[in-house]
């Protein structure tokens, strides 16, 4: 016979090491894996737990390890402490609660938690307190109990820390740990006191009730916080001078659940909390995370004024520090409270501003989000100059939300008509392909209803056209003003600023030359050659114009083609009407909001207030008096400039690749599709609309959609447009969701209907959501 | 952006709030706003070499997160912040020598007291090894686990005192030890 040792752990490690490449690793792992895999068969006890660690390692590297789940539990029952100490580990790493092989655990841990060795123990709450599933949790919640009312502090703390995971898993068990809290403060063990404000915080945060039944626990936990920073020198708890920081900040943060909304406990703690925020030490992270969690606790309790304003002012400070990583925790920070306390963060707005300079790029985000937050009516010039230098010089993956944060403060805050056409202007020019296409129409609105600065805006636009025909939504905006302002462009009427020296010809030369140019997008192309047809009321070189529309009527292009047609038609049979329909544009009425703000979350039982801009009323009074054999044509090149000025939500079809639609569901005869567009104006959100189908014999009733997404998403769900889908595929119900996202999307659908008499109900997890639908 | 409120649709409400679950779930029912999630030690070339989870997640799951997580870590440029934002998680990592640590933590966390934490297990590694290096951890994987479960349970502090967590190791091994009774040739290959 033959003696097989298996190899020991670190001679494994140190063979696979040598592996030269993944095959040769995969080869000495299939090796070694059937070696263990007979060791196991012939049930060795005193090598299994040699084996079992070598196969962690394995586990760890990649390669699969679940034939050793058993021997994970046959060692843990095992009397020996290695063996205990391995099977455990590998019970933590192998095993899961979705698996019901757990569950055999559970014996062998409660045998443990009794066990007369306290390391023993200690391994039994760890593993129950990392990975114990609910089942587990119920069974053994007693024992923790019974453990956290031991006076043996190193099982105490291991037990507070178990009851809190059996309170996650399980929380209805809460109530059976109230009696062991009665004296966990009152411990000098600090392992026990951290853990026992743990298991606290935990408690409260579940349950008002427990929340309000702790309360009284403020004067205790305060005296102890001031011990920790009274005390001298405790060089078992030092962190640079600092006594168990990790403790401070756990009791800071179970004082702001207690004093929040709480009259009475956020005035017992404020002394404390200005305390700390003055007397804590701020040259290393460490004093720094713990000024950071009082800030969190002053703002959210009911402090004083004075103490908001101070820890608005350590914030400040963390602004100027070195550390990026507190300048990052700063701006995140302001940015919760910059609504709330606005003028205290007003403060800080030049520091905040230098922040846009900084390298890392989350910090240059938040610096941006908050800036755009502090900006008003009376520092609106001086940070818009930032700003935009901020938009030359930042990241692409910046360009458009600033942009966008751009218009919308210039749009709010603006001094000047002049002064808002210029920031316009500078925005298009050195970010202008950036700019959200839902930009383009609010700026041809804006544009419109700035009468007295037509003259200046043409010029500017088109001079910048003469310079760089690239930027799309640049170029969209000047070819309307050039049709729309052509003749104000060729008669020098500019006032602001010295009028330049433009023959019709040279304007047509530039519309003309982004008509063939391969700069152009289709959009923007057409945009052009509504243009040059619209200058045909405006220029004298009527012929010109002619010529060009008709070329393009066999343009490759539809979309140009049929303009150019119909175009031409205007010209050669309803030449009476051309002046009155290509008018200039009235003043527009804005009925849309700027921005997401007026859509509220309807429950599917109203149309959300904002939507799109409306369409425009129709040109001018002559389109009134069209007779009805042309009125289809009319109404026809009517929408079509309604189509360039207006709906861009259709152009962003015309733009966009297409979101590939998607089947969410498909069962028991129920199918839903998902189809998506892009929401105007906010390209964040994902419009999807479900297509609900029935393919079985019995129509379904009642049928209800519902929906959930992460808390970080913002979900809106509008009225569907039945609740019976039709059997048969006779028909379909549709319903949109409106998603905010900027992240991957997931979702949960909860589908109830009424089928062949009973109640059907369904669960499902939609997560096949194309990547062009969040971006 | 202002305006929008922050909601659940009627009835899921009770359900839902604080937690998701789906096929790369990282919360499993309601979960506080104070949890270290995981926490994941790997080299400069992308190897793994710890895996904490305090989460309950398949093996797949697992590796799809170590897989995404480690390629964002890796491409992050040294004069950035210890931060970053991942999916609904905020991770906080360092790197010390050829090791970067790599916790991630919920909303409403702390992570400069999280970069502490961190650093306090450094240092207990540190000290047991004696000047700890990768290789220590690669070749003594499972103590370094062992020292992680003295100083951390279900992802939060279990003992403050560096002293206290080094005494346990240090008695638990010491019971380890008395465990493996030498065993004489003989007993090895079962003729006594």
């Amino acid at each position: 016979w033959v003696c097989h040792t298996p190899i020991r752990l670190r001679e494994l490690i140190r063979t696979i090491r040598t592996a030269r490449t993944q095959a040769e690793e995969r080869e000495m792992i299939q090796k070694e894996c059937a070696a263990i895999r007979s060791s196991f068969r012939e049930e060795d006890n005193t090598y299994r737990c040699r084996n079992v660690a070598k196969l962690l390692y394995m586990h760890m590297l990649g390669y699969p390890a679940h034939f050793g789940q058993l021997e994970c539990l046959k060692l843990i029952a095992s009397q020996k402490f290695t063996d205990k100490r391995i099977g455990y580990l590998g019970a933590m790493l192998l095993l899961d609660e979705r698996q019901d092989v757990h569950l055999l655990m559970t014996n062998c841990i409660k045998n443990d938690l009794n066990h007369s060795t306290q390391y023993v123990q200690g391994l039994a709450l760890c593993t129950l307190g990392c990975m114990g599933s609910s089942e587990m949790c119920r069974d053994l919640a007693g024992e923790v109990e019974k453990l956290l009312k031991t006076s043996n502090s190193y099982l105490r703390k291991k037990a507070a820390l178990c009851a809190v995971h059996v309170i996650r898993k399980v929380p209805e068990l809460m109530e059976m740990f109230l009696p062991a809290t009665k004296n966990l403060l009152s411990e000098k063990n600090h392992g026990v006191l951290h853990t026992s404000v743990v298991l606290l915080t935990e408690m409260c945060e579940r349950s008002p009730d427990m929340l309000a039944h702790f309360r009284k626990l403020v004067p205790q936990l305060v005296r102890i916080l001031k011990n920790l920073i009274m005390s001298g020198y405790s060089p078992e708890h030092d962190v640079s001078g600092i006594s168990d920081p990790f403790l401070q900040v756990r009791i800071l943060r179970l004082l702001r659940i207690l004093g929040k909304g709480d009259d009475d406990s956020s005035e017992a703690m404020n002394d404390i909390l200005a305390q700390v925020a003055t007397n804590t030490e701020t040259s290393k992270n460490v004093g720094n995370a713990i000024l950071y969690e009082t800030v969190l606790t002053i703002m959210d309790i009911k402090s004083e004024s004075g103490l908001r304003v101070l820890a608005i002012n350590i914030l400040g400070r963390f602004l100027l520090n070195n550390d990026k990583n507190i300048r990052y925790v700063a701006l995140t920070s302001l940015l919760k409270t910059v609504q709330t306390d606005h003028n205290a963060v007003q403060r800080h707005r030049s520091t905040i501003v230098d922040c846009l300079k900084d390298l890392d790029v989350s910090i240059k985000r938040r610096a941006m989000e908050l800036s755009f937050a502090l900006v008003n009516g009376n520092n609106i010039r001086g940070m818009m100059k930032e700003l935009l230098y901020f938009l030359d010089s930042c990241d692409p993956e910046f360009k458009a939300d600033c942009a966008s944060g751009v218009f919308l403060a210039a749009e709010k805050y603006a001094p000047s008509k002049r002064w808002h056409i210029d920031t316009i202007m500078r925005v298009l020019t050195t970010a202008g392909s950036y700019v959200r296409d839902d930009s383009v129409p609010n700026l041809i609105q804006l544009i419109t209803n700035s009468v007295e600065m037509h003259a200046y805006t043409v010029q500017r636009l088109y001079k910048a056209l003469l310079d760089d025909i690239s930027q799309q939504p640049l170029v969209q905006v000047a070819s309307w003003c050039i049709g729309e302002y052509g003749d104000l462009l060729i008669s020098g009427q500019c006032e602001e600023e010295e009028p330049i020296q433009v023959t019709e010809d040279e304007v047509l030369d530039v519309l003309e030359g982004l008509l063939v140019s391969n700069l152009s997008s289709p959009v923007t192309r057409g945009y052009s050659l509504t243009a040059i047809m619209k200058l045909s009321t405006r220029f004298s070189s009527v012929n010109r114009i002619k010529k060009v529309v008709s070329i393009y009527g066999s343009s490759i292009d539809v979309e140009l083609q049929q303009r150019a047609v119909e175009y031409n038609a205007l010209f050669k049979k309803y030449d009476h009407m051309r002046p009155a329909l290509l008018e200039r544009m009235p003043i527009m009425e804005k009925t849309a909001s700027n921005g997401p703000t007026e859509i509220v979350q309807t429950n599917g039982e109203a149309e959300p207030s904002v939507v799109e801009p409306k369409h425009p009323p129709p040109v001018g009074q002559p389109a009134s008096q069209v007779k009805n054999t042309v009125f289809g044509l009319v109404s026809r090149c009517l929408s079509l400039m309604a189509f360039y000025l207006f709906d861009l939500s259709k152009t962003v079809n015309f733009l966009s690749i297409g979101i590939p639609p998607m089947t969410a569901y498909n069962k028991n005869g129920l199918k839903i599709d998902f189809t998506f567009e892009r929401a105007n104006p906010n390209p964040n959100v994902a419009v999807i609309t479900i297509h609900a189908s029935n393919s079985t014999e019995a129509d379904m009733t009642d049928f209800v959609f519902q929906a959930a997404v992460p808390k970080t998403f913002q979900l809106q769900l509008l009225s569907p447009s039945s609740n019976v889908v039709p059997a048969l595929n006779q028909g379909t119900v549709t319903q949109v969701i409106r998603v905010l996202n900027q992240q991957k999307l997931r979702m949960r659908i909860k589908l109830t209907y009424i089928h062949k008499g009973s109640a059907v109900q369904d669960l499902a997890e939609v997560n096949n959501f194309p990547p062009q639908s969040w971006q | 952006m202002d305006g929008w409120m922050d909601g659940w649709m009627d009835g899921w409400m009770d359900g839902w709030m604080g937690g998701w679950v789906d096929g790369l779930l990282l919360t499993i029912g309601i979960t506080s706003s104070f949890q270290m999630q995981f926490m994941l030690l790997f080299s400069r070339q992308g190897k793994l070499r710890l895996q904490k989870w305090y989460v309950p997640l398949s093996d797949k799951e697992k590796k799809k997160i170590t897989r995404e997580l480690v390629q964002t870590v890796l491409a992050r440029k040294p004069k950035m912040c210890s931060f970053l934002e991942w999916r609904d998680l905020k991770i906080v990592y360092k790197r010390y020598a050829s090791l970067y640590f790599c916790c991630a933590i919920e909303d409403q966390d702390n992570e400069l007291i999280t970069l502490e934490i961190i650093h306090r297990y450094v240092e207990l590694l540190d000290k047991y090894f004696g000047s700890v290096c990768e290789l220590d951890i690669i070749f003594n994987f499972e103590k370094a686990y062992f020292i992680l479960d003295e100083f951390l349970l279900g992802g939060e502090a279990q003992e403050t005192s560096k002293k206290n967590v080094l005494k346990a190791i240090e008695q638990a091994d010491l019971l380890q030890e008395e465990a493996e009774t030498p065993r004489s040739v003989l007993e090895e290959i079962g003729l006594t």
